[in-house]
């Protein structure tokens, strides 16, 4: 069982100095930025290096920073066998807002991904199937984003109240 | 007029189970690729049910309106929800609640996780024909919903626990009833067990069916009975405690594939049945140190402001691993909550479960992962 710092250091001798940081807010729990190009070998490692484990990905959020004008991905993974957990966020500009996808590495991503997609706009490289998952397909926009505006009418029907 | 071409040689067909179907429990659509009766693909169909959970957070200009919001997703296990969502707020808070409120919540977490599963179960029979088990059972679950009802006053969305403490406290017999329930429900479990759990049209509909092995059963982030059906002894409540599960003692049922494979639809079944004496066992001992005095909204906060931060906390509720992800920028109102249900990432795991399985079958799948759609759609 691993704390974040000792996992943000091991992971620093893997992938670099100057790749990844260590951050976290006031309270609550810390996470590491990773580089969204770096997120597919960083989850790779994470998942298959014998010290560290991480067999299952908890939970896959995306979030839209709107000061920054930046989306962010926040993955949260544990180890059912080294029982440690961890978190990891990517952030991209939000008028590019490409992170590959790590469904081949967890399959829980698949899912979640699609919902981040539909929610916030993530788009997933390499995701084999990124298409909208709560919303109908002709939806438009993504609603969790803080500058949405509700389309007026969807198929003729008003959506206000 | 146009030509109907019969193609003979491609007997592959698409068809649509749900949205109303009376074995998808709430409006799921399964498109169901089919040769004859055998199911070569299925992609689940969600969304149906969804109202904007995540986005209403956004707006309340208070974290305690969320509550009832919370009550709303798995609307089985209102409790379960609510104590998930009100323990992520109190660790950003860092507030200690009172010792009778944690006993409380423990006490109700424990009846819910009974009632939800008696719910599982019951329907669970109903799909595959067995009625009578699920009157059976309903009759015991409205003996925990009248506990709630005389307390909460609701008997389904409860919106009692508050952020550091509850809303208020149990009604004078809450003991009495609750020790009453135990002693009189413990029999019947042993009654379910001859009328479905070791029938012999239950166990061959279920036995070797859906078998979800551990690797891939942790690869999509199975939780709960899901997961332990599996046989993976994997517990919030004991490997990653909350609240003050770690002063129980109990154990954690696993599949052993008894009756089939391990992790067929029977293993995840017959986990939710060995986990409602589990249950019993919790509620008796909370129901023993629980202190009789103390006031449950003492600790209540008048101003809830976190500082600036964010948590993932997780807890388990009836159906696996309820994950709160709070994103707080010091204003009243929560920046981003995100809602890891159960439900939804389980419903991901049936095209993995059931390539290969007839028709019929996939009622028996669906029915052993016990979905909510409220809580997958949010």
């Amino acid at each position: 069982m691993k704390q974040p710092e000792e996992i943000f250091e091991y992971l620093k001798n893997e992938f670099g100095e100057d790749q990844l940081s260590f951050e976290s807010g006031d309270i609550g729990q810390p996470w590491i930025l990773v580089p969204a190009a770096l997120i597919r070998n960083v989850s790779k490692f994470l998942r298959d290096d014998s010290e560290l484990r991480f067999n299952t990905l908890m939970c896959l959020s995306g979030v839209h920073y709107e000061k920054e004008e930046e989306l962010g991905v926040a993955y949260h993974l544990h180890s059912t066998e080294l029982k440690h957990t961890i978190a990891l966020k990517v952030r991209v500009p939000i008028d590019e807002p490409n992170v590959p996808s790590v469904e081949s590495i967890w399959k829980t991503a698949d899912w979640h991904e699609r919902e981040a997609w539909d929610l916030l706009g993530v788009k997933f490289d390499e995701h084999p199937n990124l298409k909208r998952i709560l919303l109908p397909d002709d939806w438009e926009g993504h609603p969790l984003r803080k500058d949405y505006v509700q389309q007026e009418f969807y198929q003729g029907i008003t959506t206000g109240e | 007029m146009k030509e109907i071409v019969h193609d003979t040689e491609n007997r592959q067909m698409t068809i649509n189970m749900g949205p109303q179907h009376p074995s998808t429990h709430g409006v799921l659509r399964l498109e169901l690729d089919i040769d004859g009766e055998i199911v070569i693909n299925v992609r689940p169909n969600i969304g149906y049910l969804h109202r904007c959970f995540e986005k209403h957070a956004e707006k309340m200009d208070d974290y305690s309106k969320i509550v009832p919001y919370t009550d709303r997703m798995d609307y089985v296990s209102a409790m379960n929800q609510e104590h998930g969502y009100v323990l992520a707020v109190e660790r950003m808070l860092e507030i200690e609640v009172p010792e009778r409120v944690e006993y409380i919540r423990v006490i109700m977490a424990e009846m819910q996780r009974v009632a939800s599963h008696l719910l599982g179960i019951g329907t669970f029979g109903l799909d595959l024909g067995a009625f009578t088990p699920f009157l059976y059972l309903f009759t015991e679950r409205e003996k925990i919903l009248d506990i709630f009802e005389r307390t909460s006053g609701a008997r389904l969305l409860y919106n009692y626990f508050a952020i550091g403490g509850l809303i208020k406290d149990v009604h004078p017999d809450f003991k009495k009833d609750t020790a009453e329930f135990v002693k009189t429900f413990r029999p019947k479990i042993k009654e379910l067990n001859d009328l479905l759990s070791t029938n012999r049209i239950f166990v061959q509909r279920t036995a070797n069916v859906g078998v979800l092995p551990a690797k891939v059963a942790l690869n999509y982030g199975a939780s709960g009975p899901v997961l332990r059906g599996s046989g993976v002894k994997w517990d919030l409540r004991k490997n990653d405690p909350y609240s003050i599960y770690d002063r129980f003692d109990f154990d954690i049922p696993v599949g052993q594939g008894e009756m089939g494979t391990l992790g067929d639809c029977w293993d995840r079944y017959n986990v939710r049945v060995l986990e409602l004496e589990q249950s019993l066992r919790i509620i008796e001992q909370a129901l023993e140190d629980m202190p009789d005095e103390g006031d449950v909204t003492e600790a209540v906060p008048k101003r809830i402001r976190p500082k600036e931060g964010e948590l993932y906390a997780r807890t388990e509720t009836p159906r696996g691993e309820l994950g709160y992800y709070i994103i707080s920028d010091k204003s009243g109102s929560p920046y981003r909550v995100k809602a890891r249900a159960p439900s939804f990432v389980h419903l991901g795991i049936l095209p993995a479960i059931s390539k290969g399985a007839l028709i019929a079958d996939m009622v028996a799948i669906v029915g052993s992962i016990d979905i909510v759609l409220g809580e997958a759609d949010r």
